[in-house]
């Protein structure tokens, strides 16, 4: 069942790729904002640019994830699945974890121009792809089980952000300060504790967000 | 006696009762508490924001127990708590942070000091606006009571991660603590206005309750053009 | 209103716009959770024994439930998938060839007309083989060799034992199909009856056209 929901899953991305590209587009164009709003001192955008990187990838995935329901609800597909019956946790695990890939597929697009831009140094790449991925996958949970609700909802474009970014202040502390960590060196020993606090959120949204889905889509 | 009428009457004595240890708390924090003694008539404060922050959290609290009972157990009148709880429960976070920031003013000379538990407060105050803002985007009742169910336990569940992960972010400044209180001068006031905000918070719930149920009857009644062809 | 089904019988279900007929189909589906009253298929309960009555039913509905990015082969290859049956070119392309679409089989749904979206559909209630086929207006949006589609599929459904339940307006095609009828109005039912004598009540209700 799960591979069927992957396979689908998949299938979708790949048609959409034109999509994900233009959300890397987006990110790319608020990170040159960022700099404007904080530069041009070069020490200062140095110091400054985890926390911008993690922006960007904040407010893409609104863009990301509200996408991600548009087909299933054009022609309401994911109810056709679910009648079928196709067991809501399968069907949010797939777009779950679909979200989280493109979103770690866009952070990683988007670290380059971080680099760039900002002159920011990667002395630990792996370190730092462990915790886009993290990051990515506390963003996809409640991001997913949020975008589906919202999609049904009026005002859909306000409600995702309003909805999904207080609850995702932990990610962002965490990552902003694993990311700074990562960059400039960890003298003590403080990353693990980040690392530890993004499975923590990790460990409690995923299995609550699958069991809350099935109410989110039921009508 | 109605249900209506006893919901009605029950929030009224709430709301009677917690204005009048509020007045009585006061009296007693502004004129009968001693004058502390390093930060002066500014810590009075104290005597409504401890309170305050005592009954937001108990308000949230509240409001994840209406919400897991709707989802568990179902029933209209969860619902209804449940949009009363969420109203006054941001209402009283709205306050802690004005007041927090009041504080913050003359002790650090800030408004905002990212002290972890006034920054949670706010955090809390902009994930459960956004829980009454999803509540007026959607139409159909049962649909929206059961999203609204779902983003509070969401929300409320990040309570604690929100609190420690600001408090390491934040764990450079040193931790501010509430002020010791001590004497019986001190605790006398608090322990009044605790309870008064609480019967207050307790009245609002009720009676918004109520006024959510009346507005669901009217919403889940067919509308006038049926029953006139049905009768 | 109360009603009674028994296995193989069809069902027609009749009455102006919002009169409740896609809420009653879509209740019977589980799409919709009823706010009062109760319902069973095959002893299954429409509310407890969702998953179970959603394993023998199938709804045709006024969506498509097609991905729009998705050609018409790969919509019908994601509910295969989900059902446990062969997803294979094999498997499928004689589907969309029941319904007239096989020379579409690898075009996008999204460059597809609604009558075309329709087709899809109905492939796709032929894919779930259910012992409860609920058809919403299958005649509309579709052109006159379409409604030969919806005619052979509704054959196909009472020759195999299946229930059929259909709403529509073409009254005369769909009491061909039908043994009994029901006539809403204003979410009530307004006539109950043998599916023959339907055009009579519709007339009398207002709904015939003259």
């Amino acid at each position: 069942m799960l591979s069927a929901a992957l396979r689908k899953e998949a299938l979708l991305q790949w048609r959409g790729l034109a999509r994900t590209l233009a959300v890397l587009a987006f990110g790319g164009t608020a990170l040159l904002l960022f700099s404007f709003a904080g530069g041009p001192d070069s020490g200062a955008l140095r110091e400054q640019a985890p926390g911008y990187l993690w922006l960007a990838l904040l407010l893409s995935s609104t863009l990301a994830l509200s996408e991600s329901f548009d087909g299933e609800q054009e022609q309401r597909a994911l109810e056709g699945l679910l009648l079928l019956p196709a067991p809501a946790a399968v069907l949010f695990y797939g777009k779950a974890l679909a979200n989280l890939l493109q979103l770690a597929a866009l952070g990683s697009g988007l670290l380059p121009m971080a680099v760039v831009l900002y002159d920011m140094p990667l002395p630990r790449p792996w370190t730092l792809l462990g915790i886009l991925v993290l990051g990515s996958a506390g963003l996809a949970a409640p991001g997913t089980l949020y975008a589906a609700l919202s999609a049904r909802a009026r005002a859909r474009q306000t409600l995702l952000p309003l909805l999904l970014f207080p609850l995702v202040v932990p990610v962002l502390v965490a990552c902003v300060k694993a990311t700074s960590l990562s960059v400039t060196g960890d003298p003590m020993g403080q990353l693990r504790s980040w690392t530890l606090l993004l499975v923590c959120f990790n460990a409690v949204y995923w299995p609550l967000c699958g069991l809350l889905f099935d109410r989110v889509v039921e009508s | 006696m109605t249900r209506e009428e006893k919901s009605g009457r029950l929030g009224g004595a709430f709301l009677l009762i917690g204005v009048l240890l509020l007045l009585f708390g006061s009296y007693l924090g502004l004129a009968v508490a001693p004058r502390e003694r390093f930060m002066g008539d500014v810590q009075r404060i104290m005597y409504v924001h401890v309170p305050t922050a005592w009954n937001a959290m108990l308000c949230l609290t509240a409001a994840f127990v209406f919400a897991v009972a709707y989802l568990w157990k179902g029933g209209w009148r969860w619902d209804c708590r449940l949009e009363g709880a969420l109203e006054v429960g941001v209402l009283l976070s709205g306050l802690l942070c004005v007041q927090g920031s009041i504080w913050a003013r003359p002790t650090w000379g800030v408004w905002w000091d990212w002290d972890p538990r006034l920054t949670t407060t706010a955090v809390m105050f902009f994930a459960f606006l956004g829980i009454i803002a999803l509540r007026s985007f959607v139409d159909d009742p049962a649909q929206r009571a059961t999203w609204a169910a779902v983003a509070t336990i969401v929300a409320y569940v990040d309570v604690p991660i929100v609190y420690f992960s600001v408090r390491w972010w934040n764990s450079l400044h040193q931790m501010q603590s509430s002020p010791a209180t001590v004497s019986p001068a001190f605790y006398l006031p608090l322990r009044t206005n605790a309870f008064g905000m609480l019967f207050v918070m307790a009245g609002f719930i009720t009676l918004r309750a109520r006024l959510a149920r009346r507005r669901l009857a009217a919403q889940l009644a067919p509308p006038p053009a049926l029953t006139r062809a049905a009768s | 209103m109360s009603l009674r089904l028994a296995p193989g019988e069809a069902l027609l279900v009749a009455g102006r716009n919002g009169s409740g007929k896609s809420t009653l189909l879509r209740v019977l589906a589980t799409a919709l959770r009823p706010d009062r009253g109760t319902g069973a298929a095959f002893g299954f309960d429409l509310v407890r024994e969702r998953d179970a009555v959603r394993r023998h039913s199938a709804l045709l509905g006024h969506q498509a439930f097609t991905y729009e990015t998705l050609t018409a082969l790969e919509n019908l290859q994601v509910a295969a998938r989900f059902l446990g049956r062969g997803a294979g070119r094999g498997d499928l392309l004689p589907l969309l060839e029941e319904v007239g679409l096989a020379d579409r089989a690898d075009d996008v749904v999204s460059t597809f007309s609604a009558g075309m979206r329709k087709r899809l559909a109905l492939a796709r209630v032929l894919l779930q083989d259910a012992r409860l086929v609920l058809l919403d207006e299958p005649y509309g949006t579709l052109d006159p060799p379409g409604f030969v589609f919806v005619d052979r599929l509704a054959e196909a459904v009472r020759r195999r034992g299946a229930t059929l339940v259909m709403a529509t307006h073409l009254l005369e095609r769909g009491t061909a199909h039908c043994d009994q009828a029901l006539l809403l109005a204003e979410g009530r039912l307004a006539w109950g009856g043998r599916a023959a004598d339907l055009p009579r009540a519709a007339r009398a209700e207002g709904l015939q056209e003259c």
